[in-house]
């Protein structure tokens, strides 16, 4: 690292006096030939060379130079704590060879616009094949046709490549079976993280872990799950819920019906009746859903509930799906948005 | 070594002055009187909590107790304002006698948690799996609807343990089922180091990541350029 930067200095430094000698020599013949006479140029001459411009210029450079063998310094003397310091060197060292050559080319090299008259041709016998020899590439294309057609065939190909896809957002290439794919069947057992059964007791009040299928796809869009444990007379479920929540033990997916990000916020009052209630939070764009109506979106973007996983208890004490999802999991699409 | 010396001296001293109080038992009915004067007026003189004013405090342990207190955010100003960490309002003395009180009524005690036995790795990836969502993977916190999850700069390893068990406003309950005594370790050694990450240099815009210095990037370096080149060009003269 530190030879790699060395390297770099010495270049720097070698590129200053490179510029800085090629810089000195340069002016001298712009300042030796006088302008060309004014008469025989339309335009004059827009800018000459700058004495002082010369001064500036060679100072910028020396600048340079010295900020150069600056980093070289901070790099041998203090390796290791002046990054900063280097990069400071390097950066204004380049920074100073720009305006250099900005100031170099703007008012050191002298920029005049001047036309040539071109003598007339005197015989027109060879006006004419002049005229024929730069006519002559036009008529050397000689499968115009060809050329054509495949230009043609191309941009058809294109526009068609451009223009398919949008079928995919209407009915014809409808992925809604395939997006409602649910792993979730009547006592399929939910297992942790570390493949484990989860047992009723591991969801604290007013705590939540993740949860996958047991024997399915960890990464199937309906599997991931978020499990969570409420105060049972917080529930405020619809009376076609009722019984989904054993305990105050509820399952939601964990992927925001927005724009599927994996909720991870879950917001729980240690005392309600002065805290907002408890709710589940989408990262990304915030959007929340109040765990205790199952899932009801109460703010962001969101357009739907989160999906809620019936809940049932076995004989083990571990939790099992009661059924399927309550909506199909996932970000919201054409037709499953309402 | 005199320093050590000195505050094994100034210990026994200041436990020996006639105001402070000797036993657990002496300090928790001293805790209770301040707790008469400050906290009753809310949680009740029996900490028996107000209906719609603030909860019980039976059961709620010394932990919960020790935590709102030693960063300030108990007492509050009124009932509904969100506990915001201040300055604690009771000197480290009467905090340990209102926490001997409160812990006399029940609960869990103050957790005793030991960073240095965790692992920076494990604790990377608790804090992500469990923290991160609200307090972002470099602990300076961030917002739940409703609330904003504090920044960890300021909290002690103490602090940390106590909030993780004891859940305090909206966090949610972690106990050792979820987060186990070595993982709570490794969480807390991992958040030591968010306070001092071994930066690489220059400023660290929050070590939120590369995105913040994509936007410095882009917002800064990018205008800069293109000023850069607007003063430099020129326009042909038409």
């Amino acid at each position: 690292m530190s030879g790699l930067a060395r390297a770099l200095g010495w270049a720097a430094a070698a590129l200053v006096l490179l510029l800085a000698r090629r810089l000195r020599r340069r002016p001298e013949p712009a300042q030796l030939a006088p302008p060309p006479a004014e008469d025989a140029s339309p335009a004059p001459p827009e800018h000459l060379p700058d004495p002082r411009a010369e001064l500036w210029v060679a100072g910028l450079l020396g600048l340079a130079a010295l900020l150069a063998a600056g980093f070289v310094v901070v790099d041998v003397l203090d390796p290791r704590h002046a990054t900063q310091l280097m990069g400071l060197c390097l950066g204004l060292c380049l920074a100073a060879l720009a305006a250099a050559a900005v100031l170099a080319g703007k008012r050191l090299v002298a920029q005049e616009t001047a036309v040539e008259e071109r003598p007339q041709l005197e015989h027109p016998e060879e006006q004419e094949r002049v005229a024929d020899l730069i006519e002559q590439p036009r008529r050397g294309i000689s499968r115009r046709r060809l050329l054509k057609a495949a230009a043609g065939a191309a941009g058809a190909a294109v526009g068609g490549a451009l223009i398919v896809p949008l079928a995919s957002l209407g009915p014809v290439a409808d992925q809604q079976e395939l997006l409602k794919e649910d792993p979730w069947r009547s006592g399929t057992r939910l297992i942790d993280l570390e493949g484990r059964a989860l047992a009723a007791a591991a969801v604290p009040l007013g705590g939540f872990v993740s949860a996958f299928p047991e024997g399915a796809d960890p990464e199937s869009l309906g599997s991931p799950l978020v499990v969570l444990r409420i105060a049972v007379d917080q529930l405020r479920l619809p009376p076609e819920r009722a019984g989904w929540a054993p305990e105050g033990i509820m399952a939601f997916s964990k992927i925001c019906t927005h724009a599927g990000c994996a909720i991870e916020l879950f917001r729980y009052p240690l005392y309600a009746p002065t805290s907002p209630g408890p709710a589940l939070v989408c990262p990304c764009h915030y959007s929340t859903f109040d765990v205790r109506t199952g899932g009801e979106r109460t703010f962001g973007p969101a357009a739907r509930p989160l999906p809620q996983l019936p809940l049932q208890i076995d004989g083990d004490g571990h939790l099992r799906a009661g059924g399927p999802l309550s909506a199909p999991p996932g970000p919201s699409w054409w037709g499953v948005r309402l | 070594a005199a320093l050590c010396a000195a505050l094994a001296l100034s210990a026994p001293a200041r436990a020996a002055a006639p105001a402070a109080p000797r036993g657990p038992a002496d300090r928790a009915a001293v805790g209770r009187l301040l707790f008469l004067e400050g906290c009753a007026s809310c949680h009740g003189a029996d900490a028996r909590g107000m209906p719609g004013r603030a909860p019980s405090l039976q059961g709620a342990g010394a932990g919960a107790a020790d935590f709102y207190l030693t960063t300030g955010r108990m007492p509050l100003d009124a009932p509904g304002d969100p506990p915001l960490r201040t300055r604690p309002a009771y000197g480290p003395d009467d905090i340990a006698a209102i926490v001997a009180y409160v812990g006399s009524l029940g609960g869990p005690p103050i957790p005793d948690p030991h960073p240095e036995r965790g692992s920076l790795r494990e604790g990377l990836q608790a804090f992500t799996e469990h923290c991160a969502g609200c307090h972002q993977v470099a602990a300076r916190g961030g917002i739940v609807t409703g609330a904003a999850a504090p920044a960890l700069d300021e909290a002690t390893p103490v602090q940390i343990a106590e909030a993780v068990r004891t859940g305090p406003y909206l966090m949610p309950v972690f106990p050792p089922a979820v987060i186990g005594e070595r993982e709570l370790d490794s969480i807390i050694r991992y958040i030591e180091l968010t306070r001092d990450p071994d930066n690489r240099g220059g400023a660290g815009i929050g070590n939120v990541g590369p995105i913040p210095e994509g936007m410095v990037a882009w917002l800064v370096a990018g205008v800069a350029l293109l000023i850069v080149a607007r003063l430099i060009g020129e326009r042909t003269p038409s």
